[in-house]
């Protein structure tokens, strides 16, 4: 029987650059399936709890289990928490990547490595930690096939000892990972404890990468942006809820299920104030939503890419026949499987216009959690208002993994139900016409089935309608109808979340960017201005663009545009409404290799462009 | 004493809710005259007005086609949508569960269902979403001139000489293997089944599945075509002979039992089923699915009433809705209070 190798966490010789305080990457190389998962997400925990601003995003393959998968975890004093290009703290426990891991390690760097894959003699610039994981599970988990599960969790115990992490906010983490199931918390905390005392006793202590305690995480949450989306519309009152099963959305709903079954049923009657319903299809599932939204519920489906090109026809219907739905599309790389489980900010352009004739659609912008919940809340009150599709477009960074973020405010303004009219309200319409715009802003009033009124009711067709709803293939007539839809999206610019700017006095260069991108955009700017070169930004939360956009770009002599796409897909639907002179001032900056964008890629390519 | 200028106007026809027929007419019918389709809105125009339905309360939906066409044409008080081809399942069953307390009818073709709708039918079936599910039946496409629909009989010939060689679909067999809950076929002609089949479908409370022979005169009423009202007259075997005997709180019906076997709809009506062929019950669907499949050897089309269920639990049952429809909830029932919100970030801390 072999001994566990006493080590002493050979030191190797230290390039880096001296201490890292509460700023440094750690990246865990496990398997897919194996429980890393919980093992990440209690670390990432304990972290948070200490106070310090940390990060985490899975990067994984489509694959249930026993494909690599890493996860990175971004400690940042500063709040920076874009992902890192850099790799600080690996630790390595698959086989099949170790080597590759161990080459990615920053000089000066510490590796956490299962004892077998004999790591410690691929590189003499980084600190060796090699841990019998097998040996040290063996005899706390009696259940074998347990065994793997809890085994990652004893790494989470000696990155406690090694940086810091006070072991009670790893216990209260697990209690929030394993919600309060003392059995599980109980194991897998013996686990952490295990992990922990092989450190103390085999390894010296180091002092490069450490964490001290800070109160920068009062009073915040942690969560993903599908819960995010999921929260924002039980508490935007949605009530019908179709859809169908697709990476990465699939979590807005099944949360939304959750939820709602705690906080939409009625405790007495035990009756429900909503329907949730998976449908055969994405075909299926907005013609539900449509249907939902022309009887009046507030209606809604969760999709990505591949679901959204089968929402086509019926979303141009919805466009033109003006029923209002909400969509979250949750964007992934790709058609087809494409790359189902990683980022990308690809379905711009084809929401933005999504189906055939002229269509063009309301799409909300959320870059974090809080804005997720926010913006379902818009996007149910604009739908309804505009009486048109609204497109919530998340993307996988955002949507399926853990942000740090402020605690979500209750909703201050009542639910905009739209121009509904009733029974008594129609009887002081003259004239009533369905497609009318009596307002001059474009939106017409509808009114729902079941209103008992001889001006009620009308035949809602996809085919040419004049303004009292009747079928037309009148030249004229059709214009009418067209001409306003337009009006109504030029409306619309006024009443979507306006764009957030930051203007510096001193910049030539604009930025522009949404989503997801902001984070290391934001990081990028800071050393920018670090390095003398001040930028102005604008934050775009929506489309169709305000007057501001126009405006922001005038004033600069050349604007970035920023996005996680190959073609500059924003930027594709400026061209299709600024001057020339406008276009001009433009620059495609794009990044689409699938990964969350860091502030490191972008500020090499912006800086690269720059010098062109 | 003087004599009246004009004769009084003859009081409007009203039933018994006080609706005046023309309530439940539609728009002229663009169709071409002699459609099928027509004499099946006419029907349907005709059951809801005997049923006393209140046309407020009724929605009318429908895919793309001839026959989709044809919402337009029935009940100009009720809220229609004629929504895109073969998915009108959907767009039902997100409207009603809006507003269960509607009454939905749809209408579609056999290209519409059986063909681009297929998926859709087969999961409205298996769902049993209280909606009257019409199919006018004609076996080509009528919209777009006069293919071949997957309904169309082996052999069968279009105007254009081409001979169908892929076997129908038979949509009736089909919703009773998917568990539909009201399966029944009919034939435009025939005023007094068809009638009677519509109040029966009015009554039930989950899907009610007709598909309605309907000669398209214009693209398949020629000789060699198995849907055309010649081979139809021909061909059709009455099942059963359906009389529907609507259910009135202070009316009772009286009729003689005789040779017909009674079934109760959800509201107390019922539809009596004559020249049943021995001990046949509307209430198994393996011995209606044998019937059908012995039919169609003898080159038979049969008509009636092949299967009702009432005990199945329909769509909104399994979804818990309240009395009220979701559409229209108060927003205090629609979002919760703010101790749920703050609870919820408790929890997330
Ligand atoms: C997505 C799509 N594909 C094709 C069409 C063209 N189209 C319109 S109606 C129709 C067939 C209609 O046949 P059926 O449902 O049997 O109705 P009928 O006209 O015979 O009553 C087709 C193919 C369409 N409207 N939409
Ligand atoms: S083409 Fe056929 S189905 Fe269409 S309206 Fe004419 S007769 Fe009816
Ligand atoms: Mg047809």
């Amino acid at each position: 029987m072999q001994e566990p190798q006493a080590s002493t966490g050979t030191e190797h010789k230290q390039t880096g650059s001296g201490q890292h305080t509460n700023d440094f990457t750690i990246h865990v190389a496990t398997v897919n399936g194996s429980g890393s998962q919980s093992a990440n997400n209690t670390l990432l925990r304990a972290i948070f709890y200490m106070g310090i601003p940390v990060s985490g995003k899975n990067l994984f393959p489509s694959n249930i289990q026993g494909m690599p998968t890493w996860f990175t975890i971004r400690v940042n004093k500063d709040g920076y928490i874009a992902r890192s290009e850099n790799i600080d703290i690996l630790v390595a426990v698959n086989a099949e990547t170790a080597h590759e891991d161990v080459q990615a390690v920053r000089p000066g760097g510490l590796v956490i490595y299962d004892e077998p894959l004999k790591l410690d003699t691929l590189r003499d610039d980084l600190t060796f930690y090699p841990v019998p994981f097998k040996k040290l599970v063996t005899p706390i988990v009696p259940v074998a096939k347990l065994r793997k599960m809890v085994s990652n969790i004893i790494y989470v115990g000696v990155l406690a000892q090694l940086l810091g992490i006070d072991m009670q906010e790893v216990e209260k983490a697990l209690h929030k990972q394993f919600k309060g199931k003392l059995k599980a918390v109980e194991l897998n905390m013996n686990a952490a404890k295990v992990g922990f005392d092989y450190a103390q006793e085999n390894f010296q202590q180091q002092k490069t990468f450490t964490l001290e305690r800070m109160d920068k995480t009062a009073g915040k949450i942690i969560i993903d942006g599908n819960s995010a989306g999921a929260l924002g519309s039980m508490f935007a009152g949605v009530s019908v809820v179709t859809w169908y099963p697709i990476t990465p959305s699939t979590s807005v709903v099944e949360k939304l299920m959750h939820y709602m079954q705690k906080y939409r049923v009625d405790a007495k009657t035990g009756k429900s104030t909503y329907a949730i319903l998976q449908a055969e299809d994405e075909l299926a599932a907005i013609g539900m939503v449509i249907g939902a939204g022309w009887a009046g519920a507030r209606a809604m489906t969760a999709t990505s890419g591949p679901g959204i090109s089968l929402m086509t026809e019926f979303i141009g219907l919805a466009y033109f026949a003006e029923v209002p739905a909400v969509l979250f599309d949750v964007q992934r790389v790709g058609p087809s499987t494409g790359m189902p489980t990683r980022t990308q900010q690809g379905d711009i352009l084809a929401c933005a216009t999504l189906s055939h004739g002229d269509t063009r659609h309301i799409l909300l912008l959320p870059s974090s959690p809080e804005e997720v919940f926010e913006m379902a809340g818009d996007a149910f009150d604009l739908a309804e208002q505009f009486q048109t599709p609204v497109f919530v477009m998340s993307d996988l960074d955002l949507g399926m993994n853990n942000w740090m973020a402020d605690k979500f405010s209750y909703p201050d303004k009542p639910l905009n139900r739209g121009k509904v009219l009733s029974a008594e309200e129609l009887e002081k319409f003259e004239d009533f016409g369905r497609y009318k715009d009596e307002d001059g802003d474009g939106i017409p009033y509808r009114t729902l089935p079941g209103t008992k009124h001889p001006k009620a009711p009308y035949f809602t067709r996809g085919s040419g309608h004049n303004i009292y709803a009747h079928y037309t293939e009148d030249p004229e007539e059709y214009s009418v109808i067209m001409q306003r839809l337009a009006k109504k999206l030029e409306t619309a610019r006024t009443a979507v979340p306006a764009p957030v700017i930051e203007e510096d006095e001193n910049a030539q260069i604009g930025i522009i960017a949404y989503g997801t991108t902001h984070w290391a955009v934001q990081e990028m700017r800071d050393r920018l201005r670090a390095k003398g070169t001040p930028t102005s930004y604008l934050r775009l939360r929506a489309y169709p663009f305000s007057d501001e956009v126009k405006a922001f770009i005038a004033r600069h002599e050349r604007v970035y545009v920023i996005e996680q796409n190959r073609d500059g897909q924003m930027l594709a639907l400026m061209r299709m409404e600024y001057p020339a002179e406008v276009i001009a001032r433009l620059r495609s900056l794009t990044v689409y290799d699938g990964l969350p964008v860091s502030a490191d890629t972008l500020t090499r390519k912006l800086e690269h462009m720059e010098q062109e | 004493m003087e004599t009246p200028k004009s004769k009084p106007a003859r009081p409007a026809k009203t039933n018994r809710l006080g609706v005046e027929l023309t309530l439940y007419k539609g728009g002229k019918s663009t169709l071409c005259a002699g459609c099928g389709h027509n004499a099946i809105s006419e029907r349907i125009v005709q059951a809801f007005f005997e049923m006393n339905i209140d046309p407020y309360q009724v929605i009318k939906l429908s895919g793309i086609g001839c026959s989709s066409k044809s919402p337009a044409y029935f009940l100009n008080a009720s809220h229609g949508f004629n929504s895109v081809h073969g998915r009108m399942p959907s767009i039902a069953t997100g409207a009603l569960m809006a507003q269960h307390n509607l009454i939905g009818i749809g209408v579609s073709g056999d290209g519409d269902t059986a063909s681009i709708g297929i998926g859709q039918f087969v999961h409205l079936m298996r769902r049993n979403v209280p909606l009257i599910y019409i199919i006018e039946d004609n076996g080509v496409y009528g919209l777009t001139k006069g293919q071949f629909s997957a309904t169309a009989d082996i052999g069968s010939k279009l105007k254009t000489g081409i001979v169908n060689e892929y076997p129908p679909i038979d949509t009736c067999s089909l919703a009773i293997e998917l568990g539909a809950t009201f399966v029944a076929r009919s034939f435009s002609g025939d005023r007094k089944q068809l009638s009677a089949i519509l109040k029966a479908a009015i009554a039930h409370k989950g899907t009610a599945m007709i598909d309605v022979i309907s000669p398209c005169v214009t693209f398949n009423d020629h000789e060699g075509s198995t849907r055309s009202y010649s081979y139809v007259q021909e061909h059709e075997e009455y099942f059963d002979e359906v009389q529907f005997v609507p259910y009135f709180d202070d009316i009772t019906v009286e009729y003689d039992p005789g040779t017909t076997i009674e079934v109760t709809l959800h509201d107390g009506s019922r539809v009596l089923l004559s020249k049943m062929p021995e001990d046949y019950r509307p209430d198994d669907r393996q011995k209606a699915l044998k019937y059908l499949m012995e039919g169609k050897k003898r080159g038979e089309l049969l008509t009636g009433i092949f299967f009702v269920d009432t005990d199945e639990k329909n769509l909104f049952d399994l979804l818990h809705l309240p009395d009220e429809s979701l559409a229209h909830l108060p927003e205090d029932r629609l979002r919760p209070e703010p101790a749920a919100l703050d609870e919820i970030m408790e929890e997330l801390t």
